[in-house]
Formats: structure tokens, sequence, C-alpha cells
């Protein structure tokens, strides 16, 4: 479904993607891993075209993203940090969304009802905590039924029963053959929801397979001693 | 494009400083006309109002509103519209609503005034025009620059000393020129330069229609004397168009190429 070839990307003089191939199979839940300014938001950023790679090629179904924009209502994304124009009211935020996409067939409803968001419908994004606005953010990435779903950190600032609806919604997702990628650095949350891990290490692909394979390669019993030992053999 | 324009519109309609912006020009509309009673000398003051703070506050505002709505921006991104669209449609966005609160907030006291009854009608439109096109101006300016950096603090003092050298430092060079090459004829030289800056150029533009150009001594009697009044007015409207179309380009083409 994603195919991407040898595609590098600077910041500056800062190398962050050293020519990264991977290719991504419908169906199926991916999590991307690896320490912090590994590139796996430029990664995911790339695929969505925020980020021009410099070099290398990515393509979707077949067809290159350069220089296209309506391959984008195949995905949902999910930003790492949910900032919102803050003069909006939660209602208003989900209608402008749905209108940019001009989307009809939603299930909005629905995941307000789940994650209980009632009460806050009226209210103005500025003045909603930060578990609140993710809980929003959660909203407008599941509501529409694309094909692809990017998930940058969906954990973050969420309360134990609200992270438990979310995992029951990324298993919904995923029985109804959809392709989601997660990143994330609890490994719990991985190890319980990924089909399929990618571990990236300084701007490149060090290791892509399940996690038991990884444990295998590592020769570690559990999956948070094989990521440390790729992390402790690296930096040692 | 036309539904970003229309969210970033309603976004800045709903915020304070459009009101604060808006309430400004109506309080100044109404001191300078019931409290001066004379039209032409009130537009004259309202020029030199409009001509310093229509940059200053289109220069800070598109500055400001960039960089507080760059997490919307990266939301907008994800979704299937367009990048130019994103941008161009919160200029737009930003050039319209603080181009009626001008255009509201002194087209209020002046239709009290009675000024459909009145000669002053066109220098009056012309000064609404001209600070409609100077909000447009500075405020793709403004969005050129916070484009091209993305440290906040930078993007400010750049917005800030363009807004300065276009608004005061411009004139002085402009002028310290003129005494410097005094020898020499410098009727061109001196309508290039007035051209070359939106500030000036609005100025003269205004003048001209009040004929009172001996008011600005040099640029003024340059212009009057070579393109005579309606001659001058197109070619500084021209001039106007290309100061809000080059920007724009900017603004579309570094946003093509940059990276979120």
């Amino acid at each position: 479904m994603i195919e991407i070839k040898d595609i590098h990307k600077k910041f500056g003089k800062n190398e962050v993607l050293k020519g990264i191939d991977l290719s991504i199979n419908q169906g199926g839940i991916f999590a991307i891993l690896g320490p912090n300014g590994s590139g796996k938001t430029t990664l995911i950023k790339s695929i969505l075209g925020m980020v021009l790679p410099d070099s290398g090629e990515i393509s979707i179904n077949g067809k290159s993203l350069k220089n296209s924009f309506k391959y984008r209502e195949n995905i949902d994304y999910l930003p790492q940090i949910a900032n919102f124009p803050g003069n909006l009211k939660v209602k208003e935020l989900i209608e402008m969304i749905k209108d940019l996409r001009n989307s009809k067939a939603t299930n909005d409803r629905e995941l307000i009802e789940l994650f209980k968001l009632q009460p806050f419908l009226n209210k103005k994004l500025v003045n909603l905590s930060g578990g609140t606005k993710q809980k929003v953010n959660l909203v407008l990435t599941f509501m529409f039924d694309g094909p692809l779903i990017i998930l940058d950190e969906p954990t973050s600032g969420l309360d134990p029963i609200s992270h438990l609806r979310l995992k029951n919604l990324i298993f919904a997702e995923k029985k109804k053959g959809k392709t989601i990628l997660v990143t994330s650095h609890i490994l719990s949350f991985v190890e319980e929801i990924a089909d399929e891990i990618v571990f990236l290490l300084e701007g490149k692909i060090y290791f892509k397979g399940s996690i038991t394979e990884l444990k295998l390669k590592t020769s570690q019993p559990d999956f948070e001693h094989a990521i440390a030992s790729i992390l402790s053999a690296s930096y040692a | 494009m036309l539904k970003i324009l229309k969210y970033s519109f309603y976004d800045l309609m709903r915020s304070r400083w459009s009101y604060v912006y808006f309430l400004f020009y109506l309080l100044l509309g109404v001191v300078l006309l019931f409290l001066n009673n004379d039209l032409s000398k009130a537009v004259i003051t309202l020029m030199n109002v409009i001509i310093i703070l229509v940059p200053l506050i289109g220069t800070i505002f598109g500055v400001m509103y960039y960089y507080n709505s760059r997490e919307f921006t990266e939301l907008l991104l994800a979704q299937p519209v367009k990048r130019s669209s994103i941008f161009l449609g919160q200029y737009l966005g930003v050039a319209t609503s603080l181009s009626m609160s001008l255009v509201i907030g002194l087209g209020f006291p002046f239709v009290f005034y009675g000024i459909f009854n009145s000669s002053a009608i066109w220098d009056f439109s012309l000064l609404l025009i001209t600070g409609a096109f100077l909000t447009f101006i500075f405020t793709a300016l403004a969005f050129v620059i916070a484009l091209s950096n993305e440290n906040k603090i930078k993007g400010f003092g750049y917005a800030i000393l363009l807004w300065l050298f276009m608004a005061v430092i411009y004139d002085g060079l402009f002028l310290m020129s003129l005494l410097y090459f005094e020898d020499y004829p410098l009727d061109k030289f001196s309508l290039g330069a007035t051209m070359l800056n939106p500030v000036d150029l609005s100025r003269v533009l205004i003048l001209l229609k009040l004929d009172i150009s001996a008011l600005l001594g040099y640029t003024g009697a340059v212009f009057q004397k070579f393109f005579g009044t309606n001659f001058g007015l197109v070619l500084s409207f021209v001039m106007l168009v290309c100061w809000v179309i080059i920007p724009t380009f900017f603004i579309w083409r570094i946003a093509k190429k940059k990276d979120f």
C-alpha cells in the first residue's frame, strides 16, 4: 500500500532520514519506534506531504505523492500535539474539518459518545485541558473512514479509561481491514496492538518485523528488554 | 481556498483584536469629524494616521496570526487541501478582516456625518481604498517574513524593521539623498523612489486627489507635473496592485517548498 524508496531528508546540517526503504502492506497495525530524534515524525510527515524529502520517492497505491494532495482524503492523521484555533468551539471545529474534507459519512456522534465529550461541545478549545484536547483530536481522526490511519503518539495525555477505549477503537478499525501506522514510546501499548514494528535508529531502519522476531534477534526474553538492548548497543 | 478563507475570517472576526481595531477607527472617525467639522482637514489627518498605522497593524497582525495558527496550519496540511490554498486563504482572511475593520470603522462616522451628500466622498473613498491596499500589501509582506522565519522573535523583529524602514527610514533616506544631490536633476529619481515604497505611494495618491500637493513639497510637485492627476492615479494604482501581487506570489512559492 505504501511504498517508500530511499528517502533522504536534511534539516540544515542535521540529517534526519538517511535512506529509508519501507513497504507497508494493506491491513494491520504497524508501530514505528525509535529513540527521540530518530526521524519517526519526519517519516510520517513525509508520507503526509508535510515534509518534502530531499530525494527518494513515496507512493501510495502505486501513485507518487509528488505535487498531489487529493490522496490525503484516504489518510486519517492524528498529530502529536493537539492544538487548535482557540476561538472555535469543539462542535464548530468538527464541522469545519468535515466541511474541508467534503465528507458527510462520518461517525463523529458515536465517537463523541465514546469519549464522553458532550459537555465540551459548546466550549471553546482554548479552555479545554490537554487530555480533553487529545480526545477531540482522536474524534477528528477517527470520524472519517479512510483506509489508512496514522497516529503520532495517540496516548499522550489520556486517562486510563480513554486509553482503553482508544485501544478498542484501534482494534475495531483494524478489523475493517485498515492499515494503521502508530508511533509511541509506551512499549506496553505497542506490544499489545502492533502486528509489526519498524525500528528507526539515526535515520535508518534498524529492524522491521514482528515482536517475536525482535526478541529472537536480540535474544531477550521480553519486548522492553529487546528495545533496551538495541538502544544501549547503539549508544555504547 | 475559499473554505480556508472563510474559516480564517470567522476566526478573526471573533477575536477581540478585530473589535479593538474597529473601535479605534470608529472613535478616531467620530472625534475627527464631529470635533473638527472640517471634512478636508479630517481626511488629511486620517491619511496621516492611516499611512503609518495601517502598515504597522497589517505587519504585526499578519506575523502574529501566522505564528499563532501554526498548529492549526499543520492540521490543515494533513487534510486533502492544496498547500497554496491554505496559506493564500489565511492571508486573504487576515487582510480582509483587517480591511473590514478599517472600512467599517471609519465608514460609520462618515456616513452619519453625511458623506453621501458631500463632495468629499471621492477623497474619502480613496482614503479607504488606499488603506485597504496598504493592509493587503503589509499583511502579505508579513506572511512572507513569517513563512521564511521559523523563529518567532526573529520574524517579529524583521516585521517591525520592515515597517520602520517603509514608514520612517525610507523617507529619511529619500530626503537626505535629495539634499545631497540637489545639484542634479532629481525628478525621475524621486518619482521612482516614491513608486518603490507603497507608504509613500499611498500618501502621494491621496494628496494628488486632494489637490494640495504643495503640502508634500517636491515629490508631489513632480508627480503633478509629470503625470497630471489622472495618469498618476492610474499608475499609482497599478503599482499598488503590483505591491500586492508580488509578495502574494512569494507566499505561494515559499509555502510550496516549506517543511512543517
